[in-house]
């Protein structure tokens, strides 16, 4: 008994009994599993994943897909049909959050009261409702394919989706690419050293206008050195639908917008609380050194704002990863869609929703990864 | 939200399984009703009616158990589930049987670890296009736009139709029966496929306007459908069986809810057998000696429910009609 006397030991003592009982605990939940999936003769195991599906998923962008592939292979389409949605859902509602929260703040009226309004309205709705709302809007109201409505040349907007004409694929549109990132490598040394000059001299240098210039002529050079192979796939109608050129699904349309929508609304509020929250004082202390506004905001205001946006925001954008799973209730295919019918087809429920959690945590994880790293490189640096 | 609902499914594989070694018949007469799984609305097979009363061929189907157990049609209780649901409710124990316009296959009856009790509507595969399209067979559907429910054999064989013949199609999957039609009928897909019984169902209760959509003539695949219960306990087997061998039996001996109390005092030793005045047919069931005639006084024969339930929607018998006139409707005898 002496050494529960002893904190040390005796904390050592509880922590070793509370861990020693999570780890019955599960192993009491494994082994029953065992049991009764063994009493009731069902299958268990991944080995499914190399057996055929035998379905066919909607849309694939990145990956050839048929009936005949495996199922891990219909599963890796679901993930990439998520990651798709999940990327460009977190540019557009970071792009449009930030711009409400500035409208919010406008000293226009007009302007700060619409923003007020999308943000009470978009945020007090489920997310779910709104999704079947813009479905319904977009399955319901627009013309079928053979009466598709066509604003512009080669434009065709239909109840199938949006088909827009593609590029054809040409050798030269990866070196394209990689002249893309040598110039934002590029830019970005031109950056420091201006930087460094402006620390030295005091001289000031337009390095953001230089970047971009950099970034995207040595693209363009390469495609003019090429000969300007940019053949257009304009869509046609065929058949019962468009073929050729690219075509933005009506559920992907619908998952993006409503993502973003909702998303958005949460963003503007952090970016309004960041902003305010940067102290009357610093502004006032800019302008009195001469910045201008835009200035004020990039240097003086932003920065310290950031600091206050970035943790929420990062909630935000695994909040808009995870809601993407809604995309089962109008039927597009993302990852838990996909592992929701392999579990039908195949009756394997536990190794299904297993592996959903497995990949929803290691997205989320990788999101909050980044962004805290992210974080850290802001943060205020207390000297 | 529905990606919970296997969750929730897995957690119930997680506990001991004391309720399931108990035996389902125990534990049924233990709460005092049968638990069925049914659809979330297809009419004639199972739906709730205006006063919220389900009806239905399944839903009678289910009662039909009841009448055998408990000798009371009533006590039944229902699990609305969606394609994808209906496995994991039925293997979790959640339900008693799956009374659900379900396919029987051997992965069904083998890897999902159920037992199909025998076939109460004999179905196929079929297409509906809206009629404007001017589509005369399915082998013109190169190319369309298919709206289809996910995790059925549906799904399956559509793929396997397609690919046989070396047509593309894009599928348009949604869970919900509800929202997968409401899709078709707004345009969003060509063609709407599901069992034949589906699409008559579908049309009839669901179209704005019945006469703009027709069925395709192909029919591409056998989808008998059944009531289906869990792996290992015979005796709950037999009791789902035997109710629906007895709905069928009942048809095939011209007993019927409004005769069968005539026919008590029968001479026939088949009808004493079947209403329980003569042998011990219940005991071997480990039931009432009148399971059979509270079933059919009860909930009626096979004929009966059909007539209620699906002949106002616009089917035939077809070859759900007995086998002594034409159909494949058999039953093993009743002793």
């Amino acid at each position: 008994m002496k050494f529960l006397r002893s904190g040390r030991s005796r904390a050592l003592f509880f922590q070793f009994v509370a861990l020693a009982a999570v780890l019955g605990a599960l192993a009491y939940i494994v082994h029953n599993t065992m049991v009764n999936l063994e009493t009731r003769k069902i299958a268990s195991g991944f080995a499914f994943l190399g057996r055929e599906a035998g379905f066919e998923i909607g849309e694939s962008p990145f990956l050839a897909y048929s009936a005949a592939d495996n199922y891990a292979r219909a599963l890796l389409v679901g993930l990439l049909n998520t990651i798709r949605v999940a990327v460009i859902g977190i540019v557009l509602a970071t792009i449009l959050g930030t711009l409400v929260g500035l409208a919010r703040l406008s000293t226009n009226w007009l302007l700060a009261r619409i923003a007020d309004a999308y943000v009470e309205v978009i945020r007090n709705i489920p997310l779910l409702v709104q999704l079947f709302f813009w479905y319904v809007v977009i399955t319901d109201n627009l013309p079928g394919p053979r009466e598709a409505m066509n604003p512009l040349p080669g434009v065709f907007l239909s109840n199938r989706g949006i088909a827009l004409p593609g590029v054809e694929p040409h050798p030269a549109h990866l070196w394209m690419l990689f002249a893309f990132i040598a110039g934002l490598v590029i830019a970005g040394l031109v950056a420091r050293w201006a930087r460094a000059r402006q620390a030295r001299t005091g001289q000031p240098f337009a390095s953001f206008w230089t970047g971009t210039g950099i970034a995207l002529g040595l693209p363009l050079a390469v495609f003019l050195a090429a000969g300007t192979p940019a053949k257009l796939d304009v869509p046609q109608l065929s058949g019962f639908n468009f073929a050729g050129g690219v075509v933005l699904t009506p559920e992907y349309a619908t998952l993006l917008m409503g993502l973003v929508a909702y998303t958005a609304a949460f963003i503007g509020e952090i970016v309004r609380a960041g902003i305010l929250a940067v102290h009357r004082g610093q502004v006032e202390a800019a302008n009195a050194l001469g910045l201008s506004r835009p200035q004020a905001l990039r240097l003086v205001v932003m920065p310290q704002a950031l600091r206050v946006i970035i943790p929420p925001l990062t909630s935000q954008y695994l909040n808009l990863t995870k809601n993407s799973s809604l995309a089962v209730a109008i039927g597009y295919p993302d990852l838990v869609s996909i592992a929701n019918t392999s579990i039908n087809q195949n009756g394997q429920a536990i190794e299904g929703i297993a592996i959903i959690m497995a990949v929803y945590l290691t997205v989320s994880l990788s999101i909050s990864a980044f962004m805290n790293w992210y974080n850290k490189r802001i943060a205020l640096v207390e000297r | 939200m529905k990606p919970i609902f296997p969750l929730i499914v897995g957690c119930t594989l997680f506990g001991a399984g004391t309720a399931y070694s108990q035996g389902t018949l125990d534990a049924v007469q233990k709460k005092g009703f049968v638990q069925c799984g049914v659809s979330t609305g297809l009419a004639g097979f199972s739906q709730p009616d205006s006063q919220g009363v389900w009806k239905g061929l399944d839903v009678d189907m289910c009662r039909a158990v009841a009448a055998a157990v408990f000798g009371d049609a009533s006590k039944v209780r229902f699990t609305p589930t969606t394609a994808v649901q209906r496995f994991p409710a039925l293997q979790s124990g959640e339900v008693d049987v799956l009374t659900r316009n379900t396919t029987w296959t051997v992965v069904r009856d083998t890897t999902l670890g159920f037992n199909f009790a025998g076939v109460n509507f004999y179905d196929g595969q079929g297409f509906m296009v809206p009629k404007k399209l001017n589509v005369k067979s399915a082998k013109q559907l190169n190319g369309a736009t298919v709206c289809v429910q996910p995790g059925t054999t549906t799904e399956l064989n559509l793929s396997d139709y397609f690919r046989a013949n070396r047509m593309t199609f894009k599928p348009v999957v949604i869970e919900k029966l509800e929202e997968v039609t409401a899709a078709y009928f707004a345009g969003r897909c060509d063609v709407f496929t599901t069992d034949v019984s589906g699409l008559v169902s579908v049309r009839g209760s669901r179209a704005p306007n019945p006469a703009d959509h027709v069925i395709l003539p192909e029919v591409i695949s056998k989808e008998p459908l059944g009531p289906a219960v869990r792996h290992g306990d015979d005796r709950w087997f037999d009791i789902v069986k035997w109710s629906l061998n007895a709905m069928i039996e009942a048809e095939e001996m011209g007993l019927s809810q409004k005769t069968i109390d005539q026919q008590l005092s029968s001479k026939d030793p088949a009808v004493q057998r079947f209403v329980g005045a003569t042998g011990d047919l219940g005991k071997g069931l480990g039931l009432d000696n009148k399971w059979a005639y509270n079933i059919v006084k009860q909930v009626g024969n096979y004929g009966e429910s059909f007539e209620r339930n699906l002949k106002p929607l616009g089917f035939d018998r077809g070859i759900n009609e007995l086998w002594t006139k034409g159909g494949i409707m058999y039953a093993p005898p009743i002793r």
